[in-house]
């Protein structure tokens, strides 16, 4: 039962206006920079064909940076605890390893469905309270599973990792082989699935909405907007994508330990998914590139170092580089298009 | 004829502060209704208790008949309780469009969906460019409201209102921040909507008020003083004693 | 008994540190994770005197308190302060930042060992009351705990620094307007909450240990402290630091299979429940 229209229907939008409402419609269609971006992974099996291993990792924690820009970038969810839902993915598939079900895809499976269980429950701590609060709920329940785990290391192995796991041919074909290469191939292509599907997500209306939350939380009750649902479902699967991220790590690996859960690792994701750009999807991609190739390059470095230059490069990137990578290319592109513009009127009156 | 929208004995206390006091409203459909006081009389925490942004301590809201008391905000304006605030509420880092599109979306219940686009959704798109035309903010539909004049950010303000298609409009001093010039447009918008939007307005500016109202409330400390048509309430005497601070003879 | 005593010790110690914390984020509403660092500083300082260049413990305690109040001006003017009206997460990110140059550094000046403390003849040993064994240093933590805590809430009452700081706190721009140096007030807050904690830093070592990971390890519990006792509240603060201090030792003493598990569940348990603390009331 609606009203009727107050506005009336549209009539005859200005020529100028028609031009950029088409532009607005296209704009969920795939970019060229888009089809290219995906041509690393491909091109990367060819050119470092030594580096398998190195190649997975980089897509694994791709996956999971962009775990956490589905809730952060894009709900505004602050999280410093997000590898609880990797850790618990990760652990899933070493369960089920070390006890037979090695088959990799019902690995997968049950891991996304045991780590969006979790993320579904703690969804409900993370409804009230500042953004303070929100924040040590997150740390709380990580650490709360890492203290779990360190505990019951008859059942996880701790430190040392669970012994006993085996993985299984993907589909009973593609064995996993010492180089890595079916892991980086089946790493890619489980990426690439779970970012297309997130990438139609945060273009639909629900997707939408979510930035409306993050943009102006008071606004959308009173558009309608039951704003909590849409948190606990956007947590939920965040949380489902970052236990994928998790099973795919001890997939390629055949191995899992503590440090899945680490807070050192949540702390990381932060710093890769705001080093790349939040809520522009590729941010965590490109945040993820760089890391793990720096972390390998810098390997012989003293960890200390390493720790100390990742510091600082946060500290810096928050005080003068805000929107990280793709954030300030955008401010660029956008700020050389309206010098552009504002030329253009200038010099051509109508 | 019932109220559309009416209070019972609506309190809201704030620790041992009476900010909303025994209120009993009554808005008839269709109405121009004006609710007017001085500074700090409750105007915005009575809108903020219409809309279920705020619990009343005591008391009731009807809206169509039906006791909204208990309903949560986004039920209500799902049902066709829409407000404007106050100071603009906007998605500053969304375009206009955007903005607008993800209000008419969301009052089409697409709010769920999340496979197709909602840039791909044309009849979204078409509906947020009529209702940019009409507040000729079409030419701004590309820009990021982070960008735009204070002025403009307001018309979006009701922009995203209208795109909700209400049937009780709150109106929170819509012409706050707004040039005098562009405050008398807005209200010739708001005054050609249809009489089957019934209009509730908190205005401090008297002129747009005595010539939109049919019929005005007063609010004092909480507590509605009058409630009359406009030729009465510009001419008594405690009115002019509430907001001037003395009785003129 | 004991238990008792060395729990309400190491909440002297967590209040000490963690009051500084509480104020600021009460105050200039920043998530400031790296706090634990100025206390870490406070640490090395007392640490390196005592074992390098034998000055007593106690004659330590001035540098102690001094080094991370000079660090936090310094830092406070140049850094935090650009961040004072930028999001919460922004602050998180930048604290977390200066944790890891923090514990980089630290780890590069000092190592990664355990500091070695010894407490001077009449700190150490222990009273014996019927029923009860009381650590003699123990007791001082609890003396000088509450001691910082009765000069501040005195201070924060009675002196007009005091009184800025409340107005500060409670409403920013009208104490601006009314002419309050805000910025002025922020600074010394900062360094006043540093240097409490570099204080909390050096008594602690011994009970606390002092490695180069310090910032992180104890991060939970100070933003325990803070969250619990509600931000900005002192005697929140000495309540909460007290609860957990208590809470952790007889934790560990009774069931040391789930230790720190409970703390943090506790701690989300609070947080659900009341999630501006059990002391604190909400924040603008």
């Amino acid at each position: 039962m609606t009203t009727s229209n107050p506005i009336g229907t549209p009539s005859h939008p200005h020529p100028g206006a028609a031009a950029a409402l088409d532009r607005y419609r296209r704009s969920a269609r795939w970019k060229p920079l888009e089809y290219l971006f995906w041509c690393l992974p491909v091109l990367a099996y060819f050119a470092f064909p030594g580096n398998y291993l190195l190649l997975s990792q980089i897509a694994i924690t791709s996956l999971f940076a962009l775990s956490l820009d589905l809730i952060f970038g894009y709900a505004g969810i602050i999280s410093l605890g997000h590898a609880a839902f990797f850790g618990v993915g990760a652990y899933t598939v070493g369960l089920l390893g070390s006890n037979g079900y090695g088959d990799p895809l019902l690995g997968l499976v049950l891991a996304a469905a045991a780590a969006a269980a979790l993320g579904f429950l703690s969804s409900f701590l993370l409804l009230r309270g500042s953004d303070l609060s929100r924040l040590m709920v997150t740390l709380g329940v990580a650490l709360m599973l890492y203290e779990l785990a360190n505990k019951f290391t008859s059942v996880t192995g701790g430190v040392d990792g669970m012994p006993g796991v085996e993985i299984k041919p993907i589909l009973g074909l593609f064995d996993f082989d010492m180089f890595g290469r079916v892991g980086y191939v089946y790493s890619v292509i489980v990426l690439f699935v779970l970012f297309w599907f997130a990438r139609r997500l945060v273009h639909s209306p629900f997707g939408q909405s979510l930035r409306g939350i993050r943009m102006n939380a008071l606004r959308m009750p009173a558009l309608g907007v039951p704003v909590n649902r849409r948190l606990v479902t956007v947590y939920t699967i965040g949380a489902g994508y970052a236990g994928v991220a998790g099973a795919l790590l001890a997939q390629t690996n055949a191995f899992v330990s503590l440090d899945v859960l680490s807070f050192q690792r949540s702390a990381d994701l932060l710093l890769i998914l705001i080093l790349g750009g939040a809520g522009h999807l590729y941010g965590g991609l490109l945040g993820a590139i760089v890391f793990v190739i720096a972390n390998y390059l810098l390997s012989d470095m003293n960890p200390q170092y390493w720790q100390f230059w990742l510091g600082l490069i946060l500290v810096l990137v928050v005080l003068f580089a805000r929107g990280g990578i793709l954030g300030t290319a955008r401010l660029w592109i956008e700020s050389s298009r309206q010098r552009a513009q504002s030329r253009a009127r200038t010099e051509s009156p109508s | 004829m019932s109220p559309v929208l009416q209070t019972h004995g609506l309190v809201r206390r704030f620790g041992g502060f009476v900010a909303t006091d025994h209120v009993d409203l009554s808005i008839a459909p269709g109405a121009r209704h004006a609710l007017i006081g001085p500074n700090g009389a409750g105007k915005t925490t009575l809108i903020n208790l219409l809309t279920g942004y705020l619990e009343p301590s005591e008391g009731r809201v009807e809206l169509m008949g039906r006791d909204v008391t208990r309903m949560p905000q986004y039920e209500r304006a799902r049902l066709g309780l829409v407000r404007t605030f106050q100071i603009n509420q906007l998605f500053m880092d969304m375009t206009v469009l955007e903005s607008v599109a993800l209000a008419v979306s969301e009052r089409s219940g697409l709010g769920t969906r999340w496979w197709r686009p909602l840039s791909a959704r044309g009849e979204v798109i078409d509906e947020a460019a009529a209702i940019l035309e009409r507040l000729k903010l079409l030419s701004d539909a590309h820009a990021t409201t982070r960008n735009l004049a204070y002025g403009r950010q307001r018309l979006i303000e009701i922009a995203l209102a209208l795109a909700l298609r209400p049937k009780v409009l709150l109106l929170d001093e819509p012409a706050a921040g707004v040039p005098t010039g562009e405050s008398q447009e807005l209200f010739e918008t708001i005054a050609q909507l249809p009489r089957d939007v019934t209009i509730l307005l908190i205005e401090h500016d008297m002129n747009l008020v005595f010539r939109f109202a049919e019929r005005i409330s007063v609010l004092v400390s909480g507590a509605l003083l009058l409630e009359d048509a406009p030729e009465v309430i510009a001419h008594h005497p405690r009115v002019k004693e509430v907001y001037l601070g003395e009785a003129h003879v | 008994m004991t238990i008792l005593f060395d729990g309400i010790a190491a909440g002297m110690l967590l209040f000490l540190i963690s009051v500084g914390l509480s104020v600021t984020l009460g105050l200039m509403n920043f998530v400031n994770l790296a706090h634990g660092a100025f206390a870490m500083l406070g640490g090395y300082a007392c640490v390196v005197l005592l074992n390098d260049y034998g000055v007593p413990f106690l004659a330590t305690l001035p540098a102690a308190i001094l080094v991370p109040a000079l660090a936090g001006i310094v830092l406070e003017r140049t850094l935090y302060r650009r961040l004072y009206a930028a999001s919460d997460l922004d602050q998180v990110l930048f604290s977390i930042g200066l944790v890891f140059m923090s514990v980089a550094a630290a780890h590069y000046f000092f190592g990664a060992q355990q500091q070695p403390l010894h407490l001077p003849e009449f700190l150490s040993g222990q009273i014996h009351l019927p029923g009860v064994d009381i650590g003699v240093y123990r007791l001082f933590l609890i003396a000088a705990g509450l001691a910082v805590a009765v000069l501040l809430q005195w201070s924060v009452i009675r002196t007009s620094f005091g009184a800025r700081l409340r107005a500060a706190v409670d409403n920013q721009r009208v104490a601006r307007g009314m002419g309050i140096d805000v910025n002025r007030v922020f600074s010394l807050t900062f360094a006043l909450g540093s240097a409490l904690a570099g204080l909390g830093g050096a008594l602690g070592v011994e009970m606390l240990g002092l490695d180069p990971e310090f910032p992180v390890k104890y991060m939970v519990y100070f933003l325990i402290v803070v969250s619990v006792g509600g931000s900005g509240n002192i005697l929140g603060s000495l309540y909460a630091a007290i609860l957990l201090g208590v809470a952790d030792v007889a934790g560990k003493y009774y069931v040391p299979q789930i230790g720190a598990f409970i703390i943090y569940a506790v701690m989300v348990a609070t947080l659900i429940f009341r999630p501006h603390g059990l002391f604190g009331r909400p924040h603008k």
